[in-house]
């Protein structure tokens, strides 16, 4: 397989999508969920033609008319700022009155601090793993390969965050886990990768990085294709059967998944041909 | 090794493991610690309060995990969890009751009480108790009350708190709330109190037990609040399951499909590997979460991919000529590497995730880091020893799809 000479135009894919995300990331940021903001999100289900507007009149009514109503199905998600217990309670007993067989499904109620600690966590985790993984890698191979696979696990990262912000998905602290996931398997993907090239060094053959690159592309593609769609089936299956509540984290593993296999092939190795070249230059 | 025996040992082990499979799976879906949004409930996350002049410790966290834990038990809710986040954070989790908000509200009533004369002097505070139990009042209200008993110190306290205040009212304050104010008659030197008031029974009865469990060191307000109704848990564990176990299939099928003999093979092996994780989370009473699900269907994909990497290797030795046995001694040799770096690193996000992370994003790395283990362990041993005995029946290419 020709992935060197491809390589260009891999990174421009790339830049294609990360250049106009990271643009609308910092014009408009994230559609945040209330585990960033703080807020309530009380989860309900009413049968029958009942409306959002029906329900957003029992909020205008007690002064709630700023809360977010959406509707799927028979459920309905109320978004409002951060409610009292007291609060929670006479906005369930009046939806009860006005329109029959309310359910309770859920209630989530977080306060403002937590988030920001949540988001400190998470670039800190996502940090600290990057160096560690960094450390392990230079220990076990050599840093040149530390810093290509630590580059195409930023272009993962980069790519899911630059498609929730084109397409304003909501980011709630699920999302940090489905990242990490995300993170994790990348890093498993390209080390296969390049455990290979390792290998293949050793046998010290006549041939330049870009053939090198290639043929230990060539030689692991059928195990990359494999896993890849072995694990893609399984979250496809979790998406669409896994009902809703996993919905936004699946999708977010999925899309990661997608990019994790490419880059390890297109991204990661390309990049280490690169960093080598440069280095011996 | 014997064509016979090996044949032998392959059925007794594809038996074994029909036989535990089909035995073990109620058990272990019952003895599963689901998480509560999996099953309903309520997770609070309080946070204590700092005082000025007053640090919170972990030391103080500590002693209200302690108190905190002592009403669970005297109030009797049902399937509560308690333990610290961070610091200064307590989590409740509620998963048995009916209405876990009430039980919440009582569980968090700091219950400090003191005894105050009109001109707002304390004389003495819950710290000096060493009983507090409801009694039905001895006239026809049907109210009930609480009878005290002071420790020695209190006793004299009391004691010279009524001596002090005979024909003036003593207050008898609970969190910054006057509950009752009976006049004093005369001195009582004996220890004993007792606080009136409209209590039902019941209120009586939760009040007394929150004085004798003592007061929190602190007052904790409400960080973070997550309440799931049981249909949407019940709906989410059955859906998420029923996914789970159809990607399950489809891979089961597709490594049959795709590596034929060794196919069969790693299908056994995740089958093995599918008991032992589920084992473990049961055995370390790891709480199952729907992240966690995810984790779990994460780590069939790397249990997978260890059988891929083993398998291609296989091929590729097979391809340069080598026999069968040989083959697989080389693949393994070579994938044991492969599998033992790509595993670490990816434990090693799993273990920042398991540090950093709290309440369902723990319980997901729990899943994938056990999943990672038992998935490195049950490839380089199990797997390795049924291709050895499988090789030693069948030596036909063909099956391996070369």
């Amino acid at each position: 397989m020709q992935i060197i000479r491809k390589r260009k135009w891999f990174y421009a894919l790339a830049l294609l999508i990360i250049i106009p995300g990271m643009i609308s990331l910092i014009m408009q940021g994230l559609n945040l969920g209330i585990d960033f903001t703080g807020g309530t999100i009380l989860q309900i289900s009413i049968p029958g033609d009942v409306k959002t507007a029906d329900v957003r009149g029992v909020l205008e009514q007690m002064d709630m008319a700023n809360a977010e109503v959406q509707k799927s199905g028979d459920q309905f998600y109320i978004r409002t700022t951060e409610l009292t217990q007291e609060q929670t309670d006479e906005l369930m007993a009046n939806l009860k009155t006005e329109f029959k067989d309310v359910e309770f499904l859920s209630a989530e109620s977080v306060g403002a601090t937590i988030g920001k600690e949540l988001t400190r966590n998470a670039i800190l985790a996502v940090a600290i793993a990057a160096v560690l993984m960094l450390v392990y890698i230079t220990v076990r191979f050599e840093w040149t390969f530390g810093v290509a696979a630590v580059l195409g696990i930023l272009h993962n990262v980069l790519i899911v965050l630059s498609i929730f912000a084109l397409l304003r998905w909501e980011v709630n602290s699920d999302f940090i886990a489905a990242i990490l996931t995300v993170i994790g398997y990348s890093i498993n993907d390209t080390i296969v990768i390049f455990d290979r090239v390792r290998e293949n060094l050793r046998e010290k053959r006549k041939e330049n990085n870009e053939e090198l690159i290639n043929r230990s592309v060539t030689q692991t593609i059928n195990r990359s294709l494999n896993t890849g769609i072995t694990a893609m089936t399984t979250l496809i299956f979790l998406l669409i059967f896994g009902g809703e509540t996993i919905e936004i984290f699946v999708l977010t593993m999925l899309i990661g998944f997608v990019c994790g296999t490419y880059s390890s092939i297109c991204i990661a190795s390309p990049l280490w041909y690169d960093i080598k070249n440069r280095q011996a230059a | 090794m014997q064509r016979n025996t090996s044949i032998a040992i392959v059925a007794a082990i594809i038996a074994v493991i029909g036989v535990i499979s089909y035995f073990v799976y109620q058990p272990l879906i019952n003895n599963m610690n689901l998480g509560l949004d999996l099953r309903g409930g309520l997770r609070v996350v309080l946070e204590a309060e700092e005082l000025e002049g007053e640090k919170v410790t972990p030391d103080t966290i500590d002693k209200a995990l302690g108190i905190l834990r002592t009403r669970v038990d005297a109030l009797g809710v049902k399937e509560t969890d308690l333990y610290p986040q961070g610091d200064k954070r307590v989590v409740i989790e509620i998963a048995g009751e009916d209405d876990p908000e009430a039980a919440v509200n009582m569980l968090k009533n700091t219950a400090q009480l003191q005894f105050m004369d009109e001109e707002g002097k304390i004389w003495l505070t819950g710290k000096n108790l060493v009983d507090a139990q409801a009694q039905m009042k001895r006239d026809s209200t049907g109210e009930a009350e609480i009878a005290l008993e002071f420790d020695k110190e209190g006793t004299k306290l009391f004691g010279e708190a009524t001596t002090a205040n005979v024909g003036k009212p003593l207050i008898i304050v609970i969190d910054d709330q006057a509950v009752s104010a009976p006049v004093v008659q005369g001195p009582i030197m004996d220890g004993h109190a007792v606080i009136t008031g409209s209590f039902t029974a019941k209120e009586a009865q939760d009040l007394a037990v929150l004085l004798r469990s003592g007061a929190l060191p602190v007052s904790f307000k409400v960080m973070e609040k997550r309440s799931i109704g049981p249909t949407l848990g019940a709906d989410s564990l059955d859906k998420s399951v029923k996914a789970g176990i159809m990607g399950l299939i489809s891979v089961l099928v597709f490594m049959i499909g795709y590596y034929r003999l060794p196919g069969f093979i790693a299908d056994l092996s995740l089958a093995l590997y599918t008991i032992l994780v589920a084992g473990s989370m049961v055995l370390l009473d790891a709480v199952l979460t729907l992240p966690g699900i995810a984790g779990f269907a994460l780590s069939i994909g790397m249990a997978v991919d260890a059988n891929v990497i083993i398998y291609e290797r296989i091929k590729e030795e097979l391809r340069w000529g080598k026999t069968m046995l040989a083959a697989i001694e080389a693949g393994f040799n070579r994938a044991f590497w492969t599998i033992f770096d790509s595993n670490l690193t990816t434990l090693i996000t799993a273990a920042v995730l398991m540090y950093f992370g709290t309440g369902p994003i723990k319980g997901f790395a729990v899943t994938l880091s056990i999943g990672i283990v038992a998935s490195m362990l049950v490839a380089l041993t199990f797997t390795r020893w049924l291709l050895v005995l499988f090789a030693n029946i069948t030596k036909n290419q063909k099956l391996y799809g070369v």
